[in-house]
């Protein structure tokens, strides 16, 4: 039996495809949304620090699974298929609320210059840096309602850098831990402006969900009371409950199905028990991440679209980008560790713009709650790797220590890309993503003024000795669970894929709805913005819907 | 398997003593005559020998007493199940430089000569004629990190014994979860 038609599919149900869902369902549009992974509740998370979404040594918690390899080609060309613990995977949650089940929640606003780098810092060679072609100003206001509608705690009034905002923040920042009280005077006797970070988690009862409860078991574990705001626990209920959204789990897409005049169909996908099914719509939006978006337009090729979906100038799959991360570790005579989750509590913008020397930056931060495990592998630069000496740096250390980090504004480049690989198949027989490319020199030099910046904060905090962070390497491609920009947003079709309401260029009714459109991914966390540019775009997409096309 | 866990460390040993000859030729689990899944009595004695020089017992037990090779043992028969032709040619090769060096298994000789071999490891030098199928520093990265996980990582996985190296660093043991914290900051020490 033919499913039922419906107005539009929305496939994944992550930061950009939960909000779609449910703003367009609460505007009387029919909706189904596809997800390919489970709809976890916290209960099903063991709190299990070798198996979750960061640490995922012995596997992940919230998939996917190993039914979907994937190819990574190193610099000198080798190939791997590789599994999704794998580090060159860059994997991203595959369940309901994608990353946003289990991620650290950090909700920044990108700074105004973040959408005109182009202009402010001119070309830079070896990437594809370009505008936006929207401004912050056509943001702001959604940024504004993904925080008082999925809900965000913090304060950054003593951010001078930060973009102009109309309304502040719902909910106050949670109390300072031990970190906060330490690293926020040292910053202050720099010179430097620290301020509450903003959370989409709740610090006091909203939206009918209670605060945290302060574990030290937050990022990359599903919150046991809830507290953490994801898609899942707030706009996708919210879609679901108008009547006109229904969610279909464990469900893979296949294409996009096209016409022979070009114009999306629907979605031909894998349901729970296996079947090929087909479910026709008036309208497609692909949310599925940047790997998997690309994947997905790319293995939708028809004879209109030879080469896939919104590629005809060879544009999907390119650019793509994630973070940069750098800092470092700081030890103290003193104890720093109060257990008080989620740790993350204090933030300076001081170096997202303006540096000498290089484009962009980004944030500083101290870091989340760390794991035994996770400390122990802090070795290296003068601190012993293992033996007796590492036994006693753990015993001493593990309790006074803390860590600065932040993620440095990547350059897009051309060559990282995400492919379709000619041979390797998923156990759907769908084509894998196939992942290939380098970093931009820029973030090299980015990475290590923000990791002397770092070191200079925690020594002001009193640290006796820091171990800085060189996780950085330009022959690999970017990308992990930030990542961003392989369908760029952009007024010329032939150089982006989606136009600035996040519509394919040459395809009336397919539209892409993710991280993937971000021109650059800004020196921040990259949620909340995903999130804007949904509200953004599915306002605009309603606002000029004029109903079934040709369908009557 | 439960037999395996309850043993110490010294009656480990005598067993592996007691036994009469190493069983476990193919790369694979399953019932090899051993306490073990995955390994044979001389490659747990000579990586129970590796775990206690990378976590050495010094006022806390170290890695083979927290169950470190019963860790890696289980993780071999799961998550780790490419690795394991890794570990049966990587402890042999261990064993076989340890013979070349100072004439006896790794786990005979003593402790300056273990920590002289495992250094040699960690930086690739050891004779490139007996590390064929995995170089001695890959083969190392993987014990360090996978010891480092057995010792420290959540005891459900078969290490962490007693949650030993939680309480070592002063993490409370068993975690309490599902309480409200005190919302109050706590005093900084003057």
């Amino acid at each position: 039996m033919p499913l039922k038609h419906v107005n539009a599919v929305v496939v994944g149900s992550g930061a950009g495809g939960g909000v779609v869902a449910k703003e367009l369902a609460t505007r009387g549009l029919s909706v189904v949304l596809l997800e390919r992974g489970k709809w976890y509740t916290p209960f099903d998370d063991r709190k299990d620090d070798l198996r979750n979404q960061r640490t995922c040594v012995l596997g992940n918690s919230f998939g996917p699974d190993d039914r979907n390899p994937r190819v990574y080609v190193d610099s000198s060309g080798h190939e791997y298929v590789v599994p999704s613990t794998h580090w060159a995977y860059s994997n991203n949650a595959a369940c309901v609320g994608g990353g946003t089940l289990s991620y650290g929640a950090m909700a920044w606003r990108f700074m105004e210059d973040d959408f005109r780098l182009r202009t402010k810092y001119g070309q830079v060679d070896g990437s594809t840096l370009e505008d936006w072609p929207i401004a912050y100003s056509d943001l702001e206001p959604y940024y504004e309602k993904a925080e008082w509608e999925i809900g965000v705690s913090g304060d950054d009034s003593n951010n001078v850098f930060r973009a102009p905002r109309k309304r502040p923040l719902p909910m106050p920042p949670l109390s300072p831990n031990r970190d906060f009280q330490i690293l926020e005077p040292a910053a202050k006797r720099l010179g430097l402006h620290p301020f509450h970070i903003p959370m989409l988690r709740n610090s006091v009862p909203y939206n009918g969900r209670g605060a945290c409860m302060r574990c030290r078991w937050c990022v990359g574990y599903a919150c046991e009371v809830s507290a953490k705001c994801g898609t899942q626990n707030t706009v996708i209920p919210q879609a679901i409950a108008t009547g006109n959204c229904e969610l279909r789990t464990e469900c893979i897409a296949r294409e996009v199905m096209t016409d022979d005049r070009g114009k999306v169909l629907g979605i031909a996908y894998y349901d729970s028990s296996g079947r090929l099914r087909k479910q026709t719509s008036d309208l497609v939006i692909v949310s599925c991440s940047a790997v998997e978006s690309a994947r997905l337009l790319l293995n939708s090729r028809s004879r209109v679209f030879p080469n896939g979906l919104g590629n005809r100038y060879d544009w999907v799959g390119r650019n793509l980008q994630g973070h940069s991360y750098t800092g470092a570790a700081g030890l103290f005579e003193q104890e720093t560790y109060d257990d008080l989750g989620p740790g993350a509590s204090v933030a300076i913008c001081d170096f997202n713009h303006n540096n000498p020397g290089f484009v962009a930056g980004g944030l500083l931060a101290n870091e989340f709650i760390k794991s035994p495990y996770q400390f122990a592998q802090l070795g290296g630069e003068g601190v012993p790797r293992w033996g007796a000496v590492h036994k006693e740096f753990m015993r001493h250390y593990f309790r006074r220590n803390m860590g600065v980090m932040g993620p440095m504004q990547e350059m897009p480049v051309f060559d990282s890309r995400v492919q379709v690989d000619p041979k390797v198949k998923d156990a759907w027989g769908i084509p894998v993503a196939r992942i290939s490319g380098h970093r931009h020199q820029n973030d090299l030099l980015g990475t290590n003024f923000m990791r002397a910046k770092a070191e200079a904060w925690l020594k002001e905090a009193g640290a006796i000795k820091t171990i800085p962070f060189r996780w950085m390497s330009l022959d690999t491609p970017s990308g992990g669970q930030h990542q961003a920009g392989t369908c760029r947003m952009g007024n010329d079709p032939q150089t982006s894929v989606v136009d600035k309401f996040c519509r394919v260029h040459d395809v009336d009714n397919l539209y892409v709805i993710d991280g993937s459109v971000h021109p650059n991914n800004g020196g921040f966390n990259p949620v909340l913005t995903i999130m804007a540019v949904a509200y953004y775009a599915s306002d605009n997409l309603v606002k000029t819907w004029k109903g079934t096309h040709g369908r009557g | 398997m439960e037999l395996s866990f309850r043993l110490n460390r010294r009656a480990f040993l005598q067993a592996a003593v007691a036994a009469t000859a190493a069983a476990g030729t193919g790369v694979a689990c399953g019932k090899n005559g051993t306490p073990w899944r995955f390994f044979s009595i001389d490659e747990a004695r000579c990586l129970a020998s590796i775990c206690d020089q990378i976590i050495p017992p010094d006022q806390d037990q170290g890695a083979a007493w927290a169950g470190v090779v019963h860790y890696i043992d289980l993780q071999l028969c799961g998550p780790y199940e490419n690795l394991c032709a890794t570990y049966r040619l990587g402890l042999a090769a261990v064993d076989k430089t340890s013979r070349a060096s100072y004439g006896k298994v790794f786990a005979e000789v003593d402790a300056t000569q273990q920590i002289e071999l495992l250094s040699m490891l960690e930086q690739g030098k050891a004779k490139a004629e007996i590390w064929k199928g995995v170089s001695s520093s890959e083969f190392f990265g993987y014990l360090l990190d996978h010891i480092m996980q057995g010792f420290y990582g959540d005891p459900r996985h078969g290490g962490n014994r007693e949650g030993m190296s939680w309480k070592m660093v002063g993490l409370e043991y068993p975690p309490i979860r599902g309480r409200i914290r005190s919302d109050r900051p706590k005093e900084l020490p003057r």
